[in-house]
């Protein structure tokens, strides 16, 4: 709403976030220029100034030519960006950057398809955790999520040049790495003309620095991609680079996909994740002293130095009085990873009958997630699934209706898994709070009571964790113990456990007292408090349910700091100690948003500050200090083990320390740039259920010449299951459908409103055809390309019925977060409907024919320089 | 209380001319075009509030539009336009692109067929089928097949009965069953309706619709209960970019002409006002649109006129050839008089 220029990319906000778009149209009302860069023209560009079409999946390229425009015509807000950024520290003499190494960083291993970190250190900083392989098989960058990565010896500074001009400071190697992404480069390889580029540069700068701020909004548009942690990080070096950052107007909004996603991440349901981003111990840490010891640096700076209290925390809530020094708090208790068991991997678990049992909450995989084939395949070798869902859906169902059944794939008098629905009570019969997008936890009370057997989650499974402690009480076996000694002691409201209370408990109790502590710099490492979510910490302050806060904004301040409340410490806007410059004044009136009073001997503002209040601007920490105490009064970057901001990631990423544009997985289309095609460390699964279609260098490109994209409709919600059910919402969608240009369909002879399918080498999906001059080919030196769209609502049962999209999708992620490439793959699109049956098996089976697709398609990723690259496939 | 202006032009206060001596003020809607998303949590808030019947599952591939008009179980209609224009200073980004030319009259005419075949012919719009969506501005066959593209512009609008200051509706209800509130919206009570279908066409929009199998008619009551209770409508309560606004008449009038202004001063130099004017065919509505083109474009008439209009003309009329019979036939006695 601050904001004078608004870019959203990745992101269709206006149809997917149409609650939150209120605020870019207030921003637009004031004046703001609103721009909207994504393949389709969307309900998002039908509001925006200026929509800028361009290819899937070359995102890198395009803001990694914004980068280059920023450079070249130095405007970067130079103050900024030599305070409070890494622009100025040297890097290590041995690191190669993907100029010289054809796309390629240093320590590259094509075997293992990982990267050797240690060259990519700052000069003179130790390289901790730089095992790509280990890293690339627990998606470690994930881990590092709140506190950033761990550095060594950072404590008494980084050698570094404030005049910029080093061959090797971070501000230089920027320069030279995006020297290639010219504007005509950017054209070519995004298919848009230069000039509409250009504006988009002149827009985002024009609109930047001292008095001017540009707010970057994306969602899975960016994320949902071999390089989407890569697409993200390209947007921050932009934000960074024009002083966007903790500034009122600016920032980086990664936009949620549902209510509570943000609250799901924070207190996790992820593998490799304990609450507020505390990594999950692995098989290397022997005890709590190895792990504290892994996750931090020893002599780092910041409040991520202070992990051991937020762990022990966690542990004395999670056993209570079983908790305690003497057996290190429970730390054992905790299960240890040994490698991938995110989601995709779990499933082929499934497949090879690894997995036994399931339960999906709120999740319906056989139509919400990729490649719903192998995902319906894999359940129907288990030998139990519970499902919990306001509806029968088709993960619970698909043993009796699901495609396979069809095609003689799964045979229902055969199919050995047990399912047990319980219905569950949806978010107006229970209390309990969502947290959105802005990291703000909201309160909401229950409206009515659930009908019937439909039960709060939080009812099922304290029922569940009751049931079982009684059914193992009095086992003398060990590995019984961390069950039986867990503290399942909430307090209840008839049989309901009360929400406030686990609120409540997240929020920490400080031992002593029995009082709840006010925010997280109240946490001991001593086994004297409790805390289910260190970054929670204050969202009880004061004994008082913080959430359930709602005075009207006509009765407060711009930053409502009274609606709600928003973690870390009701902190509205992260990092917002660089809204002053180093002495501590505001970059400009215009633009203040906290400050220092020297009278008062304290920081202050509109917002809360991110920072020590009685800290000074000129505070330099003593010689050998570490932790909060080692950050300086210019450090505004409280979380990093700098202080910093990083432009360059010397660590924390597996597959590159800059943004690098790499082809998608699958793209009619060679890398422009380099040899190295698509991301040299993605993780591919090379099997035979999971083919990919082929991509450059290979051959027979022509059999899947078109590219797919799928997304939402602001009509149905993700999966289908809260709205396929829902007649007032389905008919106001009621059919699957693809978007194609008119050109597309005079090519291919399809007939609006007719019928088509799309074929990859997965699957084929009928949809009625919706031809749209939305849909836009593109120009590309040697070709016109076309892309299509579909929604991916739709399932097999509720009031209105389809295909399942995500048939279409292959499993192949990225290393960082192992989010799949669900954005950007190749089909084919053919007029009439598909084939049903044992027909549509040979159908497919006649496509991976001509484009000559094996399990090794696509897995040999490294292409840079190599004539002859591994294949990566499950057998190798 | 009948005066001369209850059928026709400007009216200060239609509630006070239909009896309510001590009333609130009158009530209305503001949508603003210009903000809309085409979210259509304006179609549902009101199906969910005044327990409107779905409307059936037909994908009718009129853009994003599936639900084709409004009528009596659709109280407000989202309606989406593609066209290949220019929308003020926006820049589409498909200028250049490389193409052949729009072939967005075959989709026209697919909709159009399509909307032949219904029951109702789509004329229960009040428009010809042209206008739903794809008009097209090109005369066939123009395009040569190397052109590029020029320009995209994609409109929304939510549409919603006008509570006309003149209601055509109202005003030829036989059974009392449509009456003006004292908010002066109008709304027809559902257990005295006898479906007898005057209303229908005598509304100059369209918009009052018989329901299948009820026989009843059925529109936008501008949630009479939830005004009742002080409550806004429920479908500017659910409208997330505050498109649709609501609020007294006199206000949304004014915020309605500043927002006009806003726009012209932007370069929208073809915004306009829809329905503001007490001066127009209806005596203006109670629901005011902003609309960034043509009411042809969105499927609106551009020229409403309220049937009652012309009453007291054809009274006069009928007055008139009454008189004639008469003098006529004393003529006939008078002359048969004279010896």
């Amino acid at each position: 709403m601050n904001a004078d220029c608004i870019v959203i990319m990745g992101s269709n906000m206006a149809e997917a976030h149409p609650v939150g778009f209120q605020w870019v149209m207030e921003a637009k009302a004031r004046g703001a220029e609103v721009i909207h860069v994504d393949p389709r023209f969307t309900r998002t560009s039908a509001l925006a100034d200026l929509h800028v079409p361009l290819r899937a999946g070359t995102d890198v390229a395009f803001l990694g030519g914004v980068i280059k425009y920023i450079l070249d015509n130095d405007l970067d807000f130079r103050e900024y960006v030599t305070a409070y950024t890494n622009a100025s520290f040297l890097v290590d003499e041995r690191y190669v950057d993907t100029e010289d190494l054809d796309g390629l960083f240093s320590g590259y291993d094509p075997e293992t398809g990982s990267y050797d970190r240690s060259s990519w250190q700052y000069e003179g900083v130790d390289a901790e955790g730089a095992d790509g392989v280990r890293a690339k098989e627990q998606s470690s960058s994930y881990e590092a999520g709140a506190g950033g990565a761990p550095l060594e010896g950072v404590g008494e500074g980084v050698a570094s040049d404030p005049t910029l001009e080093h061959p090797r400071c971070v501000f230089q190697i920027l320069r030279r790495h995006f020297a290639r992404y010219t504007p005509e480069v950017v054209s070519t390889i995004c298919g848009v003309p230069v000039d509409r580029f250009l504006r988009v540069c002149r827009a985002w700068t024009e609109n930047s620095g001292r008095e001017r701020t540009t707010a970057l909004v994306y969602s899975v548009g960016w994320t949902q991609h071999t390089t989407g942690p890569q697409n993200v990080r390209a947007g921050s070096i932009i934000q960074l680079l024009l002083g966007n950052i903790g500034r009122p107007g600016g920032g980086v909004y990664a936009l949620r996909g549902h209510a509570n996603i943000q609250g799901s991440t924070d207190i996790p349901t992820l593998f490799n994740l304990l609450p507020g981003y505390l990594p999950m111990p692995d098989t290397s840490h022997e005890n709590l002293a190895a792990y504290l010891e892994n996750i931090r640096g020893k002599d780092q700076k910041g409040f991520w130095y202070n992990a051991d209290a937020y762990t022990v925390s966690l542990l004395k809530e999670y056993w209570g009085e079983k908790a305690t020094p003497e057996n290190d708090f429970c730390f054992d208790y905790l299960p240890r990873i040994n490698g991938d068991h995110a989601t995709y991997r779990t499933v082929m678990d499934m497949v090879e009958g690894r997995v036994f049992g399931y339960f999906l909450l709120g999740q319906n995989p056989a139509v919400g997630s990729a490649h719903g084939h192998l995902q319906r395949m894999a359940m129907a070798n288990l030998d139990w699934v519970v499902v919990r869902d306001l509806a029968m859906i088709e993960s619970a169902t698909f043993w009796k209706d699901s495609p396979e059944i069809e095609t003689g794939e799964i045979v229902p008098e055969k199919c050995r898994t047990e399912v047990f629905f319980f219905p569950a009570a949806s978010h107006v019969e229970k209390s309990g709070t969502f947290t959105q997008t802005q990291r703000m936890v909201q309160w909401r009370d229950q409206a009515v009571e659930p009908r019937g057997d439909q039960r709060s989650e939080l009812w099922f499974f304290h029922r569940l964790g009751v049931l079982l402690r009684e059914r193992l009480a009095g086992s003398t076996d060990e590995r019984d113990r961390p069950l039986l000694d867990l503290a399942w002691d909430y307090a209840m409201e008839g049989d309901e456990p009360s929400a406030e209370d686990v609120l409540r408990r997240i929020n920490g109790i400080d031992l002593r007292t029995g009082k709840p502590v006010n925010g997280y710099p109240e946490l001991r490492a001593d086994g004297t408090t409790s805390s289910g979510c260190w970054l929670y910490s204050g969202v009880f302050a004061d004994g008082v349910n913080q959430a359930a806060r709602r005075r009207s904004h006509l009765e407060q301040e711009a930053y409502d700091l009274e609606w709600g409340w928003t973690w870390p410490l009701n902190r509205r806007v992260l990092y917002n100690r660089a809204s002053a410059d180093p002495e501590g004044r505001p970059w400009s009136e215009r633009k203040a948003l906290v400050w220092w009073d020297a009278e008062k001997g304290e920081w202050t503002g509109h917002d809360v500050p991110d920072f020590e209040r009685a800290k000074p601007p000129d505070y330099r920490p003593p010689a050998g200090a570490v932790g909060p105490e080692a950050l300086r009064g210019d450090d505004p970057f409280i979380m990093q083990a700098d202080g910093k901001a990083w432009l360059f990631a010397p660590s924390g990423l597996v597959d590159g320390p800059l943004p690098t544009h790499y082809e998608p997985h699958e793209s009619p289309v060679r890398n422009l740039l380099y040899g190295q095609q698509g991301s040299p460390a993605r993780k591919v699964y090379g099997r035979p259920d999971n083919p990919s279609n082929p991509a450059p260098p290979e051959p027979n490109l022509d059999v899947f010449p078109f590219v797919f994209t799928a997304s939402r409709l602001t009509e149905h919600h993700t999966a289908g299951g809260m709205s396929r059910q829902v007649p007032y919402l389905a008919e106001l969608q009621p059919a699957l459908f693809v978007e194609v240009s008119p050109e597309l369909a005079t090519e291919r002879g399809l007939a609006h409103l007719g019928w088509a399918h799309v074929v990859t080498s997965r699957g084929a999906v009928d949809a009625r055809v919706v031809v749209t001059d939305r849909m836009t080919p593109l120009r590309l030196p040697d070709r016109v390309l076309h892309q299509v769209w579909m929604p991916y609502h739709f399932g097999q049962s509720g009031v209105v019925r389809g295909d399942v999209v995500n048939d279409l999708i292959g499993v192949v992620v990225d290393p960082n977060v192992f989010i799949q490439e669900s954005k950007v793959l190749t089909c084919d699109v053919q007029p009439g409907r598909r084939p049903r049956g044992r027909a549509l098996l040979e159908y497919l089976e006649g496509y991976r024919r001509r484009a000559g697709v094996t399990e090794e398609t696509g897995t040999r990723i490294a292409t840079a320089g190599r004539l002859d690259p591994p294949a990566h496939t499950e057998r190798t | 209380m009948t005066r001369e202006n209850s059928f026709y032009g400007p009216l200060e206060d239609p509630a006070a001319d239909a009896g309510h001596l001590d009333h609130p003020e009158r009530v209305g809607f503001f949508t603003d075009t210009s903000v809309c998303i085409g979210c259509k949590a304006c179609e549902v808030a009101c199906k969910e509030w005044n327990l409107v019947p779905e409307d059936g599952f037909n994908l009718l591939g009129m853009s994003f539009d599936n639900t084709g008009m409004l009528g009596a179980d659709s109280w407000r209609h989202v309606a989406f336009i593609e066209q290949p224009r220019r929308l003020g200073g926006q820049d589409a980004g498909v200028a250049g692109l490389p193409t052949g030319p729009s072939r967005i009259e075959e989709t026209t005419e697919v909709v159009s067929a399509a909307l032949r075949e219904t029951e109702r012919g789509g004329g229960e719009l009040g428009t010809e089928s042209v206008d739903l969506g794809f008009p097209s501005f090109e005369l066939p066959g123009a395009g040569n097949g190397a052109e590029a593209r020029t320009d995209f512009r994609w409109l929304m609008a939510s549409d919603v009965c006008k509570h006309c200051t003149h209601a055509g509706c109202l005003d030829v209800c036989p059974t009392g069953a449509l009456f003006r509130t004292e908010f002066g919206t109008v709304v027809v009570q559902e257990d005295i309706c006898n479906g007898c279908g005057y209303c229908v066409s005598g509304c100059p929009y369209g918009v009052i619709d018989r329901r299948e199998g009820d026989g009843r008619a059925w529109k936008c009551t501008l949630c009479y209960d939830r005004l009742r209770d002080g409550l806004e409508p429920a479908c500017a309560k659910a409208c997330p970019t505050d498109s649709i606004q609501f609020g007294p008449l006199a206000e949304l009038r004014e915020r309605a002409q500043e927002r006009l202004e806003q726009l012209h001063a932007d370069g929208v130099s073809e915004a306009r006002l829809y329905g503001e004017s007490p001066d127009d065919g209806v005596g203006g509505h109670g629901a005011v649109f902003l609309l960034l083109d043509e009411p042809e474009v969105y499927g609106l008439p551009p020229d409403p006129v309220v049937p009652t209009r012309d009453a007291g003309a054809m009274w006069r009329s009928a007055a008139v050839a009454a008189s004639a019979f008469v003098v006529a036939a004393l003529s006939a006695f008078l002359g048969r008089a004279r010896p």
